[in-house]
């Protein structure tokens, strides 16, 4: 029987076999360590939510805790991936953005077209993405669209534990700096991972459910719920083929269009806020280039144009769902013009 | 900790090596002055920002640097990648925005890079550098190949966060790293007595755990000598330094600028205290190199610098295929 672990343990078994098989990978970040200065690795966080727990111990010097300075280590981390090393550097939440952007996207993105091809920057960039743990406005954004639009940048969401490992090993093996964003409501999702190293490759999607009906491209946690909404459209006789991009720069269009003129229809789920989001571009791509093959409308299922509420009662009515996905899927369907 | 260097002492460097710096001083000079009366024919497109007048520093710190040794640099960054030793024909080309430039005419005078020879860039953003050059410092601790990094910021970047959350990560990671406040006293138009609320930038190191120096930026000797002492603590795993130089800028912020903000310092900077003036003075009152060796040097450079710009004159604009190269996939 395969073996099950989780998406955290698979992002830190990723990370293992990489820094194991390439003494050029390093791992910096706030209590990445954890307890640097404190007496012993027994103590060491790993890392917020303890993603990077252990390798402090496995590899000594390679594992470096930062100051609160995210302009400062981020940067770093992009200065040494210039100078032979393959940073992976943690911002704790995307959120965080904010106080280090300039590093990523006029620094690191930007190197080696600014410089004519003669840079490359081997930095990836662990973050925690997404809504769901009653965290707040602060801690909770997906930010992905950002990401997604800088030219120089390449950005991975995982959206499952086997997705996890190979995204981020292809991402550590890639000479462009990589956004890898960990959804933090699936640390603790398990699932059937090799033990094996492998990679995946950037820019392919995954057909993850087949079905000739709808096409629904989801993001992230929203292909999770857009299965569950799947389930519940196949007892009425609705079948739904779910995609996953796996990495939104560069998007596997491809596949994406293909799905869009075999079924007709299409949903788009995102939990990002809507407005120039993954959203609009997926549906603008299939607008523009497929638009014969479509039956119906375009929906778009996202997260509303406000910051996340921490309320319970209202952060649940932010997040996208089964029950929104589902009706926005039987408007396609029961469309007619 | 912050101490003061004015009249270092000359005898140190053989004929050779003063040589080498006072072409590299008179290589920068005569690059910039060439670029001021291009940019003023409109032969030259974007925003320039022209070093002349700090040609001791970038030259003072690079004489001790080799190739394994790093440096980021700024938007007035052509002294620095002279001073590194990057191509002045692929500079000017690039200036130019020429396919010959050494980023083949995508990057211009704001982004001037050589990695091969360790300098990571001119920058567009102020206080863009000084992280990087942590990370590139980090990278030798790491490999322990004996490299050492330096940041060159200017009195403006010596605000910014970037620089002071750099110079505290520097210090806790106790990085080979040396970072060059370059105080030309101003910031765009803004005086630096104004913007930097010590007396000095160099105060600032005693705050992050680190030496600081001042040393008078028109003296090459002074800079060569604090670089020296710099280098060598990096080297032996002693940590960085700030090291504040002191000077004017020759022409304004960009070119373009009508300099109104300030008066005749420039005059009697180019008058009284010019580097290269200075240099000259004391090699020849020391008996060390005659004034027909730097006439010489004087006229070699003359002749590079009218091949560099006639080069890049007649080199071909970058083509409709070169937009989309370089960056992993265009939609």
């Amino acid at each position: 029987m395969a073996r099950s672990i989780t998406y955290r343990e698979a992002i830190n078994e990723a990370i293992a076999q990489e820094m194991a098989r390439d003494e050029r990978v390093i791992v910096m970040g706030e209590d990445n360590a954890g307890g640097a200065g404190a007496p012993g690795e027994e103590d060491a966080w790993g890392g917020v939510l303890g993603v990077t727990k252990g390798l402090y111990g496995k590899f000594p010097g390679r594992v470096l805790d930062t100051p609160i300075s995210e302009s400062a280590f981020i940067g770093a981390a992009v200065g040494a991936a210039t100078g032979g090393l393959r940073p992976v550097v943690e911002l704790m939440f995307i959120d965080f953005m904010g106080v280090c952007f300039d590093q990523i996207f006029n620094q690191a993105a930007k190197f080696r077209y600014m410089f004519g091809g003669k840079a490359l920057t081997p930095v990836v960039v662990r973050t925690m993405w997404g809504a769901g743990l009653r965290a707040a406005a602060q801690h909770s954004q997906s930010l992905l669209p950002v990401f997604t639009h800088i030219p120089g940048l390449k950005v991975a969401a995982p959206s499952n534990p086997y997705d996890a490992k190979g995204l981020l090993i292809a991402s550590i093996r890639d000479d462009d700096p990589v956004i890898f964003a960990e959804h933090k409501k699936l640390y603790d999702m398990a699932g059937e991972v090799p033990e094996e190293s492998y990679a995946i490759p950037f820019g392919e999607a995954n057909i993850v459910r087949e079905g000739g009906d709808v096409t629904v491209v989801a993001i992230g946690r929203m292909v999770n719920t857009a299965l569950e909404a799947a389930d519940e459209l196949a007892s009425s006789g609705i079948e739904v083929e779910i995609i996953d991009p796996r990495t939104t720069s560069p998007l596997d269009t491809d596949t994406i269009l293909e799905s869009v003129e075999n079924t007709g229809r299409l949903v788009v789920v995102d939990e990002s806020n809507p407005r120039c989001s993954l959203a609009t571009d997926i549906a603008a791509l299939a607008a523009q280039e497929v638009f014969g093959a479509l039956r119906a409308p375009i929906q778009q299922v996202t997260g509303p144009h406000t910051p996340v509420p921490f309320a319970d009662s209202l952060e649940d009515l932010f997040i996208p769902d089964a029950t929104r996905i589902a009706a926005a899927v039987k408007t396609v369907v029961d469309y007619a013009r | 900790m912050t101490g003061t260097l004015t009249q270092a002492p000359t005898t140190e460097l053989t004929p050779d090596a003063l040589l080498d710096a006072y072409r590299t001083m008179r290589t920068i000079r005569e690059f910039e002055e060439r670029v001021h009366e291009e940019f003023a024919t409109g032969a030259i497109p974007g925003f320039v920002h022209l070093y002349a007048g700090e040609e001791a520093s970038a030259t003072g710190v690079c004489s001790h640097l080799d190739n394994r040794d790093a440096i980021a640099s700024t938007h007035r960054g052509h002294g620095h990648c002279i001073a590194k030793g990057v191509d002045i024909m692929g500079m000017m080309a690039e200036i130019f925005g020429r396919s010959t430039g050494s980023c083949r005419g995508k990057g211009g005078s704001m982004h001037i890079a050589d990695l091969s020879k360790g300098m990571l860039g001119a920058n567009g953003i102020v206080g863009g550098g000084p992280p990087l050059i942590c990370g590139r410092a980090l990278a030798s601790k790491i490999k322990g190949d004996g490299g050492v990094a330096v940041a060159f910021f200017g009195d403006g970047a010596s605000n910014q966060g970037t620089t002071l959350e750099s110079l505290n990560l520097a210090s806790i990671w106790n990085l080979p790293a040396i970072f060059v406040a370059e105080n030309n006293g101003y910031a765009e138009s803004t005086s630096s007595t104004w913007s930097v609320a010590t007396d000095d930038i160099a105060d600032r190191a005693a705050a992050f755990g680190m030496p600081g120096v001042i040393v008078d930026g028109f003296d090459f000797f002074a800079v060569h000598e604090a670089a020296s002492e710099a280098v060598a603590r990096a080297r032996e795993g002693g940590g960085p330094t700030l090291i504040e130089v002191k000077f004017t800028r020759y022409f304004g912020h960009f070119e373009g600028d009508q300099q109104l903000y300030r008066a005749d310092e420039v005059r009697n900077a180019r008058e009284n205290l010019d580097c290269l003036k200075v240099f000259r003075t004391r090699v020849t009152d020391a008996g060390q190199l005659t004034g027909d060796q730097l006439d010489q040097v004087d006229r070699e450079v003359a002749t590079a610098i009218d091949a560099a710009v006639e080069a890049a004159k007649a080199a071909p604009k970058p083509g409709p295929d070169d937009l989309l190269t370089d960056v992993y996939v265009s939609y």
